[in-house]
């Protein structure tokens, strides 16, 4: 018999496809994974705590760079919460804005998603084209708010910035262009054969565990859940549009991947509506006190990130601080099923499975 | 050039020999540095980018740059390296890259060697730069380029089967394993080219090719995005432009096999296009080759390993063995019956 040894290897925190700085410490047998560690903490700015000395339109930046790569969602979350601790209402073309933008961004957000996982899988010009289109998006954000990565855009009550003129128009030439962009990346990519045999099959789990590890978004649906709060939970103003909701059957990579693709098209589908029914005029902030000063006691919303399930806990005394800020954050939720994933496959597995999950590292770590 | 070949061996011959072959090393570094600008471009071309325009008028002088800035950079040896096999790898990869070229007739009379057992010997010595990345890959001391290392190995070794199985059609319907004779045989139209009646052959060999030379989609020994660099990991300044260096010159000793084999050699594609010298269609051809291989690292994903591995022994060697078969059973049908 020829003796062989278990290989020790960290992947991360300094590693190509890590998505930042997680490490995963993986045992080896060959090339496969005895057991994995994901060991996480290295991007932790102590949001929570930091947010209990802020009032709450100081927070707003902070929850930018939770998940940086969808900060319209994270500024929503919190604003929702304050609103609906105070009872405020948003106007309606504020309401409108808002929901434009988290679409764009959960376009954009599922684009920096693509393209990063074709590069993971070792494709590179899918992630040039990605980036291509993100900054078509990003360009029509920095116009709205002067910032292409952390808007700060939000405001309890409203938003702080009312859209440029001809701003709706622009967003309203981009959909097609997009839509068209999609059609192309779906012929470069989605029936690869290649591609098709990285991810079909890889990364399997079933509704059940889905559910036991408290996953959500792409990663619960892929397994054939259909649970998308913009239609179980509708918030802000979801209950108006048509559109659906994708899922899987198999819960592997594969589906995730169609998931996410078809959910930039029902985002494009939600836009071209929520464009034409756009109020002409209005105001952009709602009637907020001076102070913001939540009434005591606690509350919890929880909207659709492109990652899933974003939730926002506060607990006030009745201060212009919060006396505790929890937020639910899905890429943390969505990571801890990695290391039941990863035993037993290989580490070009690794790379597919932890690609698919879509995490952010800002949003792990908070 | 053939004249030389063919007479006695003398000293005055063997300094020409080395003179040419100083001559030729320069030109390989000419293309080296061009072929790399190209792919760069072609890359960029195919994203939306630009590529390199910054050095030079159109960017020519980027790459020139890079590798004078590789040569001037600090040697590092990691502490726990095997140092000496830490030194050698980096060579024992590139010589035999440049040693194989010596069998690729350019045109009739511009060659260096016309060897009896061409094929066989660029095997033989494609097979030695791979122990030249195991031993890189094993000498670094470092886990990733290990894994980069071992997955080298075996995938070299699998695909030297399909791509030796693949050139036995050629070599049957030519009688001869001389590169020179096997260009020779074929015609001065397209059609009569090896491609067409060898097509299996073809796909066969160019698949292989483009595994055998670590090349995406098969570029699995040193998947960036899976094992940081794989086998060079740790290696840098000149040592890592030698691997670098071997892997552009196997690349030009494919695509002239692949041009010699399939495509006609120094054959120009239609009688009448005569006119056009014959190392003007070698080069096209071999250029061709090499750009399908940047559009297929600009369009594919990476395959996994064990994908790689079971398609090199459950489809190429099937099928190359299959075009044997089929070549033997023609030929005996009817050309010689």
């Amino acid at each position: 018999m020829i003796r062989t040894e278990e290989l020790l290897l960290n992947v991360g925190p300094q590693h190509p496809s890590t998505h930042g700085v997680l490490r995963i410490v993986v045992k080896l047998d060959g090339e496969v994974i005895t057991e994995a560690t994901p060991v996480i903490g290295y991007l932790h700015r102590g949001t929570e705590k930091l947010a209990e000395s802020l009032n709450y339109t100081q927070i707003i930046p902070y929850t930018d760079r939770m998940d940086y790569v969808s900060a319209m969602t994270n500024n929503y979350v919190l604003v929702h919460a304050v609103e609906k601790m105070m009872g405020i209402e948003v106007p309606e073309r504020a309401e409108f804005l808002r929901l434009i933008v988290m679409e764009l961004q959960r376009v954009a957000s599922h684009l920096v998603w693509w393209g990063t996982y074709l590069l993971d899988l070792g494709a590179l010009s899918p992630f040039l084209f990605a980036f291509k289109e993100r900054e078509m998006i990003i360009d029509l954000f920095n116009e709205l708010c002067g910032a292409r990565l952390t808007y700060n855009y939000m405001r309890v009550g409203g938003v702080k910035w009312d859209a440029p003129p001809g701003w709706i128009d622009k967003v309203r030439d981009f959909i097609p262009h997009m839509e068209k962009q999609l059609k192309e990346y779906e012929r470069l990519v989605s029936g690869n054969e290649i591609f098709l045999a990285r991810v079909r099959g890889i990364g399997k789990y079933d509704a059940e565990t889905a559910i036991a590890y408290g996953l959500s978004g792409a990663n619960l649906r892929c397994t054939g859940v259909k649970w998308d709060l913009r239609k179980n939970e509708p918030y802000s103003l979801y209950d108006r549009f048509e559109f659906d909701v994708p899922v899987g059957t198999n819960g592997d990579c594969y589906d995730r991947y169609m998931i996410r693709f078809e959910e930039m098209r029902q985002s494009l589908r939600i836009l071209k509506q929520a464009v034409e029914q756009f109020p002409s005029s209005g105001e952009t902030m709602g009637k907020v006190p001076r102070a913001i000063r939540p009434p005591a006691g606690e509350t919890y919303v929880r909207i659709e990130s492109p990652r899933g399930e974003i939730g926002c806990h506060i607990v006030s005394k009745g201060k212009a601080e919060p006396y505790r800020l929890k937020f639910r954050r899905p890429s943390f939720m969505n990571l801890q099923i990695l290391p039941k994933l990863l035993v037993g496959e290989t580490m070009t597995n690794l790379i597919a499975i932890l690609g698919g999950v879509d995490i952010v590292l800002g949003e792990v770590d908070c | 050039m053939s004249d030389w070949v063919e007479q006695p061996l003398s000293w005055g011959n063997v300094l020409i020999y080395a003179v040419l072959s100083v001559v030729f090393l320069l030109l390989i570094l000419g293309y080296v540095t061009y072929a790399i600008l190209f792919e760069r471009k072609v890359l960029g071309w195919m994203q939306f980018r630009h590529g390199p325009n910054r050095l030079g008028p159109w960017g020519l002088f980027q790459t020139v740059a890079d590798v004078l800035k590789l040569l001037v950079k600090e040697d590092t040896i990691p502490h726990k390296a095997d140092r000496a096999l830490f030194i050698l790898a980096p060579a024992l990869c590139y010589a035999p890259s440049f040693a194989a070229l010596a069998i690729i007739p350019y045109t009739r009379e511009l060659y260096f060697a016309d060897l009896n057992v061409a094929v066989v010997y660029y095997a033989a010595l494609s097979s030695i730069s791979t122990i030249a990345i195991v031993l890189g890959g094993w000498a670094s001391n470092n886990k990733y380029s290990l894994l980069g290392g071992m997955r080298s190995a075996a995938q070299m070794i699998s695909y030297e089967v399909p791509l030796i199985l693949s050139i036995v059609g050629t070599v049957m319907m030519t009688g001869s394993m001389s590169l020179r004779q096997i260009a020779e045989a074929q015609g001065n139209w397209f059609w009569e080219w090896n491609f067409l009646p060898q097509i299996i052959g073809f796909g066969v060999f160019i698949v292989a090719a483009v595994s055998e030379l670590n090349r995406s989609p098969f570029d699995l020994p040193e998947a960036e995005s899976e094992l940081v660099a794989g086998y060079h990991t740790e290696y840098s300044g000149f040592r890592f432009a030698f691997f670098m260096l071997a892997e552009y010159v196997y690349m030009f000793a494919i695509a002239g096999l692949a041009s010699v084999l399939f495509l006609g050699g120094w054959h120009p594609p239609a009688p009448f296009l005569g006119f056009i010298p014959g190392i003007v269609w070698m080069l096209l051809k071999m250029a061709f080759v090499i750009f399908f291989m940047f559009w297929l690292r600009a369009t594919m994903p990476r395959v996994r390993i064990d994908q790689l591995m079971g398609f090199a022994w459950k489809v190429l060697v099937p099928l190359a063995i299959l075009n044997v078969f089929v070549t033997a059973v023609c030929l005996e049908l009817f050309i010689k019956g």
